[in-house]
């Protein structure tokens, strides 16, 4: 009897300003962009989607269960930009049947590069779900999904979580299925559950793809293929963006229509229901334990690192990046400190990646860029200036006019 | 095939252009004729002693033997029979008095116009000779296409197409709208608008000069092609006998000092970079009518002594000032493709391009920039010279994608676009 188990990620950087080396000014975000596309996208997907996923529990009077994963960053941009997205996200919680899962509140590479910083930022994101949605996040997720045993066990060191999302890769579970809920490896409690990369991406990325062999996918067809996961796993976990309604799926593609009858298709057959992450753990125990030594994440095909820190630039910023933690905490100014965690934001590096720059494909949709060298640029002089400023708090502004690299030894200095 | 120059006695990137297209045509085992005019004293004297047929062998730069099937005729008007010197110099006295006309000044002032171009001389008496001597060699030769590089030749090739009863191909490198902005020379808008409207087909370098000859010259969208340039890999590797010790970066500009080629854009951005970073030099290879205003621009910047004129560049030199140069920016306000970054990215030298330019239309590993934003010319070489990371790059990438544009695939395209006018409708 497979349970459904949607878990949807919600997330916008914050963009930054075309900042020159010549800028001066602190500011370092395009409140403008940010705001319209904030808006922008809350009309078309967060929304009618919100109020669609509403309207379909009311009227399955709690069979039809999902999760959020929404991350600060955004918290405090539909705050400020589009409130009404925030109240239909209450209206959600509200219900009983939505569960809101914990992530880094900035979107952040830091397990990688500062551990410290990680675990201050997860504390962050969990106080923001309290404060907004009255819930105690259970279930972690990192990142991009980005996943290894090191990970788990520094979770569950933690104390608060009963278990840790990630991704399905088939190289870690080999002839293994996804559907069944696991235990990662060097773990005593913490469970793990494993995203079924083929059925979730049938709806995040193939949906409209003419080119498909199963296009146009309707919500019958798709029940079919969950309920014949019956007697061979005990949940089917469908991961996806949840930019994927409205904004990577256009409404005219019928994604709306998709989801409006996929809970009716699914309950359709006796055994099937739909269950949020902690009822799944409660419910399955694990079938058996995953090794996963080396870090894989969601992204692209390669299911690694290699769309953030792939190439030269992205390494080089994220390095000098985490190399002026210690330094930007000792100011103390919580606006450097947040202006410095806002640069941790794992978009900024995804736009400096060439790995797929040439083709021209998704990278470049969801790209403000015109190319990863203007990104690194960018995020480098703006990187450069915080520095300077943090500079200036701990010297007591002796070095407040510096300018040029050779006061910057520590940034990047000319060989 | 009707050219104007041929390496290694070249002024601009024409030259390098004819030799990569035929080189490769020559490789798919297509027959050309290239047809070159030998061209009268001018104080480009390099100019002159150009391939008589006799004398192009010797010239090892260039290996001909490797060019099969291309064939050479220089046009030399005194071993010409047709004509004798008296009617000759009737012609040439006629046209001067026409263009005396046309100009209302006096022959002097003409020709320094046309000096300002860099070209020699009297072009337009040039120009009509070449036409008139091509087209009697065409009456003694066998060919199925008309190919004419760039205005200078176009009457040549209306001529010879006339003549032969041949299609005409008209190949645009440049226009006049790239070389003089708004002022144009009207004779030569006029020259290049009939070339272009007898054209059977219209090859452009870039889609950004295909939009020029559509709504500057009214040619109608379905007759212009474009065909991008190709880059001809220089295959040296001087790496280790020219590593420079050198605790100054070095910015280089490379092409001639004209309006076209923006190097004032180059000078203040130049200022504007020293604001920021002091240990930084920059360049200005090659020769021009604005060159003394940009060494006057670069004093009254209070940057002179950070600017090095170097003087036009050919062979060994431009190798050598690649390796020595950390970046190349080539600023222009209107450049129809420009193969000069081609080149640099080929040495290993990473650019930065104007967008108003046909090369950003293939280049992706490349910073981009509008020639008028200075501040961001100048904020985009900081940062190549700053970051060490984007530098490598830089260089790695945008070296493999050159290697992708080849010379091949823009004769292969001219042959198809030749094979389509050969078919009888």
């Amino acid at each position: 009897m497979p349970s459904v188990c949607f878990y949807f990620q919600v997330h916008q950087p914050v963009r930054l300003r075309h900042y020159t080396v010549f800028d001066k000014n602190d500011h370092y975000f395009d409140d403008n962009k940010n705001g319209s596309i904030c808006r922008k996208v809350a009309n078309k997907c967060y929304l009618p989607a919100n109020r669609l996923l509403l309207d379909m529990i009311r009227r399955f009077d709690g069979r039809f269960r999902i999760s959020y994963s929404v991350t600060g960053l955004l918290l405090e941009q539909l705050e400020r930009y589009s409130p009404e997205v925030m109240s239909t996200f209450d209206a959600l919680a509200e219900t009983g049947c939505v569960e809101f899962l914990a992530e880094t509140y900035y979107h952040s590479l830091s397990f990688l590069y500062s551990r410290n910083e990680f675990v201050e930022q997860i504390n962050k994101h969990i106080e923001a779900i309290n404060y907004f949605f009255g819930q105690k996040p259970k279930l972690f997720r990192n990142t991009e999904l980005i996943y290894n045993n090191d990970l788990a066990c520094l979770i569950e060191s933690m104390g608060c979580f009963d278990a840790i999302i990630t991704e399905g890769a088939d190289h870690i579970l080999g002839y293994r299925s996804p559907n069944f809920v696991y235990q990662p490896k060097g773990c005593n409690h913490l469970k793990l559950l494993l995203k079924n990369y083929s059925l979730s991406d049938d709806i995040a990325f193939r949906f409209s793809n003419r080119d498909w062999a199963q296009w146009p996918l309707t919500a019958e067809k798709f029940a079919q293929w969950v309920s014949n996961v019956n007697g061979n796993g005990n949940v089917v976990n469908l991961f996806m963006d949840y930019e994927t309604f409205g904004e990577h799926q256009w409404e005219d593609t019928g994604i709306f229509n998709f989801m409006r009858h996929l809970p009716g298709e699914v309950l359709k057959h006796p055994d099937n229901n739909f269950k949020t992450p902690s009822e799944v753990i409660q419910s399955y125990g694990s079938a058996d334990e995953v090794d996963v030594p080396h870090i894989i994440s969601w992204a692209d095909t390669e299911r690694d690192l290699s769309a953030w820190l792939g190439n030269a630039m992205q390494s080089n910023a994220i390095h000098e990046l985490y190399r002026i933690e210690k330094k930007i905490k000792s100011t103390k100014d919580e606006k450097i400190i947040a202006d410095w965690r806002k640069l941790q934001t794992s978009d900024h590096f995804y736009y400096m990646c060439t790995k797929y720059f040439a083709d021209g494909d998704v990278h470049k949709y969801f790209n403000p860029y015109d190319s990863p060298y203007d990104s690194y640029i960018n995020f480098m002089n703006v990187l450069d200036h915080l520095h300077k400023r943090c500079s200036v708090e701990t010297d007591d502004g002796a070095l407040g006019s510096a300018s040029g690299i050779e006061n910057l030894p520590d940034l990047q200095p000319v060989e | 095939m009707l050219g104007w120059e041929f390496p290694p006695f070249i002024s601009g990137g024409l030259g390098t252009a004819c030799y990569g297209l035929t080189r490769a045509m020559d490789q798919l085992d297509m027959e050309v004729m290239f047809v070159l005019p030998k061209m009268v004293e001018s104080k480009y004297a390099t100019h002159v002693k150009l391939l008589t047929p006799g004398s192009h062998k010797s010239t090892s730069f260039l290996k001909f033997d490797e060019l099969k099937n291309v064939q050479f005729h220089a046009i030399n008007s005194s071993l010409l029979p047709y004509t004798t010197p008296e009617t000759y110099q009737q012609k040439i006295e006629e046209t001067l008095r026409l263009k005396q006309e046309m100009f209302g000044g006096s022959v002097s002032s003409a020709s320094q116009l046309f000096m300002s171009k860099d070209y020699s001389g009297d072009m337009y008496t040039e120009i009509h000779r070449y036409a008139a001597l091509a087209a009697e060699l065409a009456e003694d030769e066998r060919f199925d296409i008309v190919h004419a590089h760039d205005w200078m030749t176009y009457p040549a090739g209306i001529a010879v197409a006339a003549i032969s009863g041949r299609p005409l191909v008209v190949h645009v490198h440049s226009t006049e709208f790239d070389r003089s902005g708004e002022h144009v020379n009207q004779m030569i808008y006029d020259i290049e608008r009939e070339g272009m409207h007898r054209a059977d087909k219209v090859v452009a370098v870039s889609h950004f000069t295909r939009n020029l000859v559509i709504s500057r010259y009214g040619v109608s969208g379905d007759k212009v092609e474009v065909v991008y340039n190709g880059v001809e890999r220089s295959g040296k590797w001087l790496m280790d006998d020219t590593v420079i010790d050198k605790d100054e970066k070095i910015v280089l500009f490379l092409g001639r000092i004209t309006m076209q080629k923006g190097p004032e854009y180059f000078l203040q951005a130049a200022k504007k970079v020293l604001e920021v970073i002091d240990n930084v030099k920059f360049v200005m290879a090659g020769s021009g009518d604005m060159m003394h205003r940009a060494i006057e621009m670069a004093a009254g910047l209070g940057i002179g002594h950070k600017v090095l004129f170097t003087g036009f560049l050919r062979g060994e030199d431009v190798q050598k000032i690649y390796k020595m140069a950390d970046l190349y920016v080539m600023p222009s306000v209107s450049e129809p493709f420009g193969i000069a970054p081609l080149e640099a990215l080929d040495n290993d030298v990473p650019v930065i391009i104007s967008k108003q330019s046909g090369v950003s239309e293939v280049l992706t590993h490349a910073l981009k920039v509008d020639f008028w934003d200075v501040n961001e010319i100048a904020n985009k070489i900081v940062a190549v010279l700053k970051y060490p990371p984007l530098q490598m790059t830089l260089r790695s990438h945008g070296n493999f994608e050159v290697r992708r544009l080849r010379w091949k695939d823009a004769a292969a395209k001219c042959k198809k676009i030749y094979e389509e006018m050969l078919i009888p409708v």
